[in-house]
């Protein structure tokens, strides 16, 4: 048993007095499980590191500008040192970053078709940026820029800003087309353009909320299962014992988070190359 | 009614919507599997449409989601 509690405190790396764990005073390691933060929204709080005032207007460095500058630190350092050899047979570096291509680049020409590859530069930072991000949160103690509304609604409000210049531009007023489909009977029309109407204006809505609802449900997740599991273990032995069901749990749920994580960059990615199609070829 | 009883009761009221997503999320996976064992050949081909359709499916149960934390948060 002592073992167990031991391997226990290790993995979950309580802060507090560890040494007093070693010994396993329950009493004390009541204590510390009960100092461990575990409200599950206090992860998402905006701290400002370096206070920014200008006018009134609040420009402060905070921890999501911080993780956010990080993300596209990684991304950079990634593809230059993966494409500085430029090998003709890849190494493994080299494969990843041509994969990460061939995959957007695929996805683009597949919804788009040739001339959509002007759009490829944009669709791949939005992929790779929200990948990214996902994935920095998941390291413990990060923080999740994309559980933020502010940030995933800048991205879509961009997104539907692009397809609506370059609709209107590429088209003119025939781009109005896109709210009503040629070929139905004419009574249908009254009922289909409103439709169509708050169909489109929801749209950069739907795609900001899906990003943000997710990784915020996903990071609350994590910490309600790992608050379960220091609640527990400060139980006594019969609750350190009970506390090995959610910490397998988490795991599962931290490999489901990977897949969410990738899964929603690449959805993220793929509506808009289904927006900018409509943007391209409007009227169905 | 106290505000903080209301409050948690509306919350898990409106978590019901998850369930909505969770029936739709799995008549979407498995009618998709249904389809793949049919004809195999053509899986590949759709499993962007499925991605999307999950992800559209899945908004709206996000939707009831965000309300519940609206409600207790907000």
């Amino acid at each position: 048993m002592a073992g167990d509690v031991m391997s226990l405190t290790r993995l979950l790396e309580l802060p507090g007095d560890l040494g007093a764990l070693r010994g396993l005073d329950l009493a004390k390691l009541l204590d510390v499980a009960r100092s461990v933060e575990t409200d599950p929204m206090h992860q998402f709080v905006i701290q400002r590191w370096a206070p920014i005032h200008v006018g009134g207007l609040d420009l402060s460095f905070t921890n999501a500008s911080f993780f956010m500058l990080l993300a596209a630190g990684v991304i950079l350092l990634f593809l230059t040192l993966a494409l500085s050899k430029r090998a003709l047979v890849p190494g493994r570096m080299q494969s990843v970053a041509e994969l990460t291509y061939g995959f957007v680049s695929g996805m683009v020409r597949d919804n788009l078709g040739e001339e959509g590859m002007k759009f490829f530069p944009f669709v791949f930072t939005l992929f790779i940026f929200i990948f990214v991000a996902n994935l920095l949160g998941l390291i413990p103690g990060f923080y999740t820029t994309t559980s933020q509304l502010v940030v995933t609604l800048a991205m879509s409000m961009v997104v539907i800003t692009i397809v609506l210049v370059v609709g209107f531009a590429k088209h003119g007023l025939k781009f109005l087309k896109l709210f009503a489909p040629s070929g139905l009977p004419i009574l249908m029309y009254p009922l289909l353009v409103p439709i169509e109407i708050i169909s489109f204006l929801s749209r950069p809505f739907s795609l900001a909320i899906r990003l943000f609802a997710n990784m915020l449900a996903g990071h609350i997740l994590l910490k309600l299962f790992g608050g379960f599991v220091i609640s527990l273990a400060g139980l006594g032995v019969a609750g350190i014992a009970a506390a090995i069901l959610p910490l397998v749990t988490n795991t599962a749920v931290t490999a489901l988070e990977f897949l969410v994580a990738f899964l929603q960059a690449y959805v993220f990615a793929i509506l808009t190359c289904i927006y900018l199609n409509d943007a391209l070829h409007p009227g169905h | 009614m106290e505000m903080e009883a209301a409050k948690q009761i509306g919350a898990g009221i409106a978590a019901i919507a998850l369930g909505g997503a969770g029936v739709g999320i799995g008549i979407i996976f498995g009618n998709y599997l249904a389809g793949a064992m049919r004809n195999p050949s053509a899986a590949a081909g759709q499993f962007t449409n499925l991605l999307i359709g999950f992800a559209l499916t899945e908004f709206t149960g996000l939707l009831g989601f965000v309300v519940a934390m609206i409600i207790l948060f907000g």
